[in-house]
């Protein structure tokens, strides 16, 4: 054996160790919508998660991370696939990132039921926050309902007495309508179910106009919320008829799309880019300072999410294999939201303050949404009470 | 009676869309004989060129041409290096290609303009909305829409009945062996023929950038209802487009809007409206069924 090859050896074999004594990355595989109209919904979730990583160096809770991001285009099929795809041949243990509530309904069993670990960063469904709740289930930005529910308190304080609702028939939006319907004190004088893909509401506007409501309540998150806040402009409601809504119907890109037919809207929302604490002034700066672009709500959450596992990873030293003691340091929610304070509640879905929110045109005559006053505190959902873990 | 008359309208407003779409597809499948799945990618390329242009200059008089030409640019295009090779490939390969076109043409439209959809505003002298009579008020952009589509239908009607052009489309889709075998030039009236279709989508497109959002896959959006539509009408026949456009528009919006109240007639509790929405859904799709039971070719055929 030359010398040579004695060396090379001897760094082949050090090179095949080495791995075992440097950390692996934990691989985090992330489910989102990246495509189609609610495309941006998940590019902001994984810009900000990418993000918190990116502020930590690589890391998360000081543990080398690696995420695989994939679109699964709103189609709860190809959700599904994927989730497979990253749990069979890339042996992920964590997953995260999922927007639309049909697409957790076919992927997060599967990942319960294989043993690993979902964090939500959106989408919280009604199905999984009552009697089917899982100790590996954890929803970091809130319970589906709970979004409206804030939304019919804010409409119950503003003293609104006969409301049209009108949300996509699917899971997330007969979730919205129950939520608002739980806490308006009003009559509800019309329900309206649109679709998901639908992309003209003239019909339901004539319909708005034929109930002569006094206040609209809307859940049509992503692009169907941009298209149908300017055709309620358009329509000529937006001066006779006020609208309610909770923050998927309006965040900061659809406020970008619709401009002045912002003014006005009632909103209600459990984080908004003005909030005072530390941790989102951190946050909203680097995120404007990386991306050019003011943080939607959902980057909020792609934030927290990556932060919520970060803490759980700090607290396990970076193991997810056992998922036990993974969940048991998720639980502990040890990390600064940018929404201040934050606790899991017994479901494992947050206990959220809520705030009413309204457009401004700010000193410089940008709009701006801007936060005016609080509407719920520590609200916990209603399916809380159900789960017995 | 007036919200009766105010959905009518809106049928007919979606109706004249979804012609548009249909006019330029089905005689791209009539004559040509290929699946051209990317139509919507036209709709949509016709929608973004409008969008920025109006953005850049801020007059929708100088945006709307430059969507329509844009969008007949790309269609010609498309057909020159793409469809030109799928003639004579089955409508498999025809499907896998144009469907590679939309992921093509939706990343590209990423590329250029990001995720996040464009805003474009009405044009001021259609804003606003008008009484038309009784106390039956309807936005001025939708009735503009209306006339426009209804005027394209006109001047697709003269050009195919009237014109030398046409009485080659007509002959094209009767027989197409002929056509060629009588020394026209077939490769061009195909390319001509494309770029047409093309610019029917565009001009839906320009014309929903106002009411609709502009973003990446609103081709793909509307793609299944314009289907529909070619296939209520029959294959090849423009006439039969309009036909099917005006049936699919009305009954679409027709069942989304008085369905939910006959259903809450029938039976209480939030469920009425859930299954409403549900049919009115299917309701398009049924009809079809319906339509291919009775009459297998559609309900005006170009073949006979």
């Amino acid at each position: 054996m030359t010398l040579k090859g004695f060396v090379s050896g001897a760094a082949f074999a050090l090179l095949s160790y080495a791995p075992a004594m440097a950390q692996q990355p934990v691989k985090i595989g992330m489910v989102t919508t990246l495509s189609g109209p609610g495309g941006y919904l998940g590019a902001d979730v994984r810009d900000a998660f990418n993000l918190a990583i990116e502020m930590e160096g690589g890391k998360l809770g000081g543990v080398p991370v690696q995420v695989l991001v994939e679109d699964d285009a709103l189609k709860p099929g190809q959700g599904k696939e994927i989730a497979e795809r990253f749990m069979k041949t890339e042996r992920v243990r964590l997953l995260t990132g999922i927007i639309f509530s049909n697409v957790a309904g076919a992927v997060v069993p599967d990942v319960l039921d294989n043993g690993g670990i979902y964090v939500s960063p959106n989408a919280g469904p009604s199905n999984f926050a009552g009697k089917e709740c899982h100790a590996n289930y954890f929803v970091v930005s809130w319970q589906n309902d709970t979004l409206h529910e804030s939304a019919g308190q804010n409409a119950t304080n503003l003293g609104f007495k006969r409301a049209v609702v009108l949300a996509p028939n699917y899971q997330a939006g007969r979730d919205a309508i129950a939520g608002f319907k739980r806490f308006f004190k009003g009559e509800v004088v019309g329900e309206i179910y649109t679709r998901l893909d639908q992309t003209d509401f003239a019909p339901e506007m004539a319909q708005v106009r034929a109930a002569k409501p006094d206040v609209v309540f809307q859940f049509h998150p992503g692009g169907l919320g941009i298209t149908f806040a300017r055709q309620y402009q358009q329509a000529g409601l937006l001066e006779s008829i006020p609208m309610v809504v909770a923050s998927p119907s309006l965040d900061s890109v659809i406020l970008k799309a619709i401009g002045d037919a912002a003014l006005g809207v009632h909103i209600s929302s459990h984080w908004n880019s003005d909030l005072p604490n530390a941790a989102n002034k951190e946050f909203v700066a680097a995120f404007q300072k990386k991306y050019g672009r003011i943080p939607s709500y959902y980057a909020s959450q792609g934030y927290d999410t990556a932060r919520a596992i970060g803490a759980a990873l700090k607290g396990t030293g970076g193991k997810v294999d056992d998922t036990k003691a993974f969940s048991a340091a998720m639980r502990k929610a040890d990390f600064q939201s940018v929404r201040g304070d934050f606790k899991f509640g017994p479901n494992q879905h947050p206990i959220n303050d809520w705030y009413s929110l309204r457009v401004e045109r700010a000193s410089d005559g940008n709009l701006a949404i801007v936060t005016k006053g609080k509407v719920l505190e520590s609200h916990s959902d209603f399916y809380a009470k159900d789960c017995k873990m | 009676m007036s919200l009766l008359i105010e959905q009518a309208l809106n049928g007919v407003q979606l109706g004249v869309m979804l012609f548009l779409l249909a006019a330029g597809l089905t005689l791209i499948f009539g004559i040509m004989g290929v699946i051209n799945l990317a139509h919507g990618s036209l709709y949509m390329i016709g929608a973004f060129a409008m969008a920025w242009v109006a953005n850049k200059t801020g007059s929708f008089l100088i945006a709307a041409p430059a969507g329509l030409l844009t969008a007949g640019a790309i269609g010609m295009l498309m057909e020159f290096f793409v469809i030109r090779k799928l003639y004579a490939r089955d409508h498999l390969d025809q499907v896998l290609a144009t469907f590679g076109l939309i992921l093509f043409f939706n990343q590209l439209t990423v590329l250029l303009f990001g995720r996040q959809p464009l805003f474009v505003q009405i044009p001021g002298f259609l804003e606003g909305s008008i009484l038309l009579f009784g106390d039956v008020r309807y936005p001025v952009y939708r009735i503009a829409i209306i006339a426009v589509g209804l005027l394209t239908a006109i001047g697709l009607y003269l050009l195919i009945a009237r014109t030398r052009l046409g009485m080659l489309i007509r002959a094209g889709a009767t027989n197409r062996d002929m056509v060629r075998a009588l020394g026209v030039d077939i490769r061009l009236l195909y390319t001509a023929l494309f770029g047409l279709g093309a610019m029917l989508a565009g001009l839906a497109g320009v014309m929903a950038g106002p009411i609709l959002s502009v973003q990446v896959g609103m081709g793909e959006q509307v793609l299944i209802l314009t289907f529909v539509v070619v296939v209520i009408g029959g294959v090849g026949s423009v006439r039969g487009a309009f036909v099917g456009a005006m049936i699919v528009g009305v009954v679409d919006t027709m069942l989304r809007a008085f369905l939910p109240q006959t259903f809450r007639q029938l039976m209480t509790g939030p469920d009425a409206d859930a299954l409403a929405a549900g049919f009115s859904a299917m309701g398009v799709y049924m009809l079809m069924a319906l339509v291919l039971l009775v009459k297998p070719k559609g309900l005006m055929p170009a073949h006979g």
